[in-house]
């Protein structure tokens, strides 16, 4: 597909239903035009994944998700033998009374035998988007192996050999920040920073994901969730939140953010305790 | 318009001066990224040059200023200059033991001794000789289990290994295993450099760099007093009396007020502290609402795997922790230890090789 502007991606993003703005859609937009991986960084719920998942719509491509978390190693980025078919494979070889050990090991080191795990998957599919979720969960001698496969996209197999990509998967990596990530892997990406949507985007977003929601209550949503966010909470809530929140005040029939109904569909909004109670506690609902 | 690719390498080192590491590789990315663009239009440069050159949200207002600095047609904005303002509290001062500073004759029980004493209370030489002596501490860490996995003679099956001996033998003779290793476990530290810690901020720091010299891996060092400040980075430096210099130079807030509730906010905020170890030293003398201090206590307590307190007068005998801020954080902490004495230290060192939930 030839997507010959960032308004022109941005406007394929809007048609399933993600509203990005120019410093993203330049963002994404680069990517696919230079072939680097680009790395969202921003606070939890502000849309890195879902902008992964949507580039995959948009380009008709496969959403190949790499989800890392501490402890994260090769073997499960990348590939991994079928212990057990294999040894089936030998067990069998053995009833026929084939003792060729070089043979055997032809055999049993077959692609057949071979677990693709998301990394070479996304190598081996023709598109393919890459979302390498929460980088800064994994270790960081991952980031160090991570960076070699986005360098030139080509895994090398000892017993079987080297597979390079046709084309190089679009690849999405997103950071929380809950750790910095180490400078040579970002050397590779283009880096956004993501922040929370502005007011009017937020509206738009939820009049566009929603469409039994009124412009009114999106408004009083919007503004009220950017409240929030100023208010020194744990957890303040995303794109996503507001999204669930609204659309519980919708499934109540709501169509005004009354403070009852609001205090009352708050869990969906806000995933701690002492937020929950913090907010109650302070009246930022009955200014809606 | 100039040429192009001189007016952008430009603007990379107008970046670079104010602080943004765009180094070559990203200039090149920048040169790249303009080619895809229309470089008439000034918002398109503008994200060319902020997604290629930039690389951390600290560098985003940089950038801003640099950019309407360098495109507006005014000169390039300077950073600020730290090294030329931050006053040297540590480095190269009579303090400093590793440079030109008069050994003290070590014997056995002088250093006995010395070990107990207070280090607020010692002379320079007499400090030196701590700071020397710490500089020496192995200061080693509780193992965790680690997600790697080695041969060993129990634990999971080794499938790899097992079919290279099958197909080396002809036959599965013997199941091959493998177990997890272990890592040292994380600790983070926070440094009180507020000014009524300064007596004892110095050896702190020493010791902390004792840890991240022992396990650089595993160790994350802040700085608090009115801001939090990382200083991992600094202590990186083999060289004591250098690591501390550059930690001096890092610390913007020498000797103010503590506001650590607000503190470990951020830092809960910005990093995740499960599973690591938590060493806060300080005195507890809290400018902030002690409430809020109390709420982030609880919050770190929930997400660390232990947190010790060090607090350097509970070294002295009278000690009772009745400062608002002692008091508010003292349900949540799970070891309340001295940081006074070379001796305290060589404990706490200690507890942190042997770390384990007090039931």
């Amino acid at each position: 597909m030839d997507i010959e502007s960032p308004a022109k991606l941005a406007d394929l993003l809007d048609q399933h239903a993600y509203l990005a703005d120019e410093g993203l859609a330049t963002a994404a937009f680069l990517a696919l035009r230079m072939g680097r991986p680009l790395f969202l960084e921003g606070e939890a719920g502000v849309g890195k994944t879902e902008l992964a998942k949507t580039m995959a719509l948009v380009l008709d491509a496969p959403l190949i998700r790499l989800q890392c978390y501490e402890g994260l190693d090769a073997a499960q980025a990348l590939y991994d033998w079928d212990f057990a078919r294999q040894l089936l494979h030998l067990k069998a070889a053995e009833a026929a009374g084939i003792t060729d050990a070089g043979r055997l090991e032809g055999e049993i080191y077959d692609r057949r035998f071979l677990i693709a795990r998301p990394l070479l998957r996304a190598i081996e599919t023709d598109p393919a988007v890459l979302l390498v979720d929460e980088i800064d969960r994994a270790d960081d001698e991952f980031e160090a192996f991570l960076l070699e496969v986005l360098s030139d996209f080509t895994i090398s197999i000892p017993e079987l050999g080297t597979i390079s990509a046709r084309t190089p998967p679009v690849v999405v990596v997103t950071s929380n920040r809950t750790r910095e990530v180490h400078d040579a892997l970002k050397r590779r990406c283009l880096y956004h920073w993501l922040e929370h949507p502005s007011f009017e985007r937020e509206v738009a977003i939820l009049l566009r994901r929603l469409p039994a929601c009124t412009e009114a209550l999106a408004r009083q949503v919007a503004r009220t969730a950017a409240r929030l966010r100023d208010h020194g909470l744990v957890k303040p809530p995303g794109i996503a939140e507001t999204l669930d929140w609204t659309e519980a005040l919708l499934t109540l029939g709501a169509r005004d953010l009354d403070p009852g109904l609001a205090a009352a569909t708050l869990g969906a909004a806000l995933k701690y305790r002492e937020d929950v109670e913090s907010v109650l506690g302070s009246g930022v609902l009955s200014r809606a | 318009m100039r040429d192009l690719a001189a007016t952008m390498t430009g603007f990379a080192r107008t970046l670079r001066a104010a602080g943004v590491a765009a180094d070559h590789e990203r200039t090149q990315n920048l040169l790249r990224a303009v080619a895809h663009l229309d470089v008439a239009r000034r918002d398109d440069v503008y994200w060319a040059g902020r997604l290629t050159l930039c690389a951390t949200p600290d560098d985003l207002p940089r950038y801003d200023r640099c950019f309407a600095a360098y495109f507006g047609g005014r000169r390039a904005v300077r950073g600020p200059d730290r090294t030329a303002t931050v006053t040297r509290h540590l480095a190269g001062g009579e303090g400093d033991g590793e440079r030109g500073q008069e050994p003290v004759l070590a014997t056995a029980s002088s250093i006995e001794v010395l070990r107990q004493r207070d280090v607020a209370a010692l002379s320079a030489a007499e400090r030196a000789e701590v700071h020397r002596m710490l500089a020496l501490l192995r200061a080693r860490r509780e193992r965790r289990l680690s997600r790697r996995l080695v041969p060993a003679h129990r634990g999971r099956l080794d499938q790899r290994r097992t079919i290279r001996e099958a197909l080396r033998k002809g036959e599965v003779a013997r199941l091959r295993h493998r177990d997890h290793t272990t890592r040292p476990r994380k600790v983070v530290m926070l440094v009180d450099v507020s000014g009524s810690m300064a007596p004892y901020a110095e050896t702190l720091l020493r010791f902390a760099h004792a840890m991240a010299r022992t396990e650089p891996r595993a160790t994350r060092v802040y700085s608090v007093g009115t801001r939090l400040t990382p200083i991992t980075a600094e202590l990186r430096h083999r060289d004591p009396g250098t690591a501390l210099a550059e930690v001096s130079r890092a610390i913007p807030d020498w000797s103010g007020g503590t506001r650590l509730g607000e503190e470990l906010r951020e830092l809960l905020a910005r990093t995740s502290v499960r599973g690591a170890i938590v060493v806060v030293a300080s005195d507890g003398w809290e400018r902030g609402d002690p409430a809020l201090l109390g709420e982030q206590m609880a919050r770190l307590s929930r997400q660390a795997r232990r947190v010790i307190w060090v607090n350097p007068h509970k070294g002295h005998e009278d000690y009772q922790p009745l400062t608002g801020g002692m008091r508010a954080a003292l349900p949540f902490i799970d070891d309340l230890v001295a940081g006074h004495s070379l001796a305290a230290f060589e404990e706490l060192s200690e507890r942190l090789s042997h770390a384990r939930r007090p039931a």
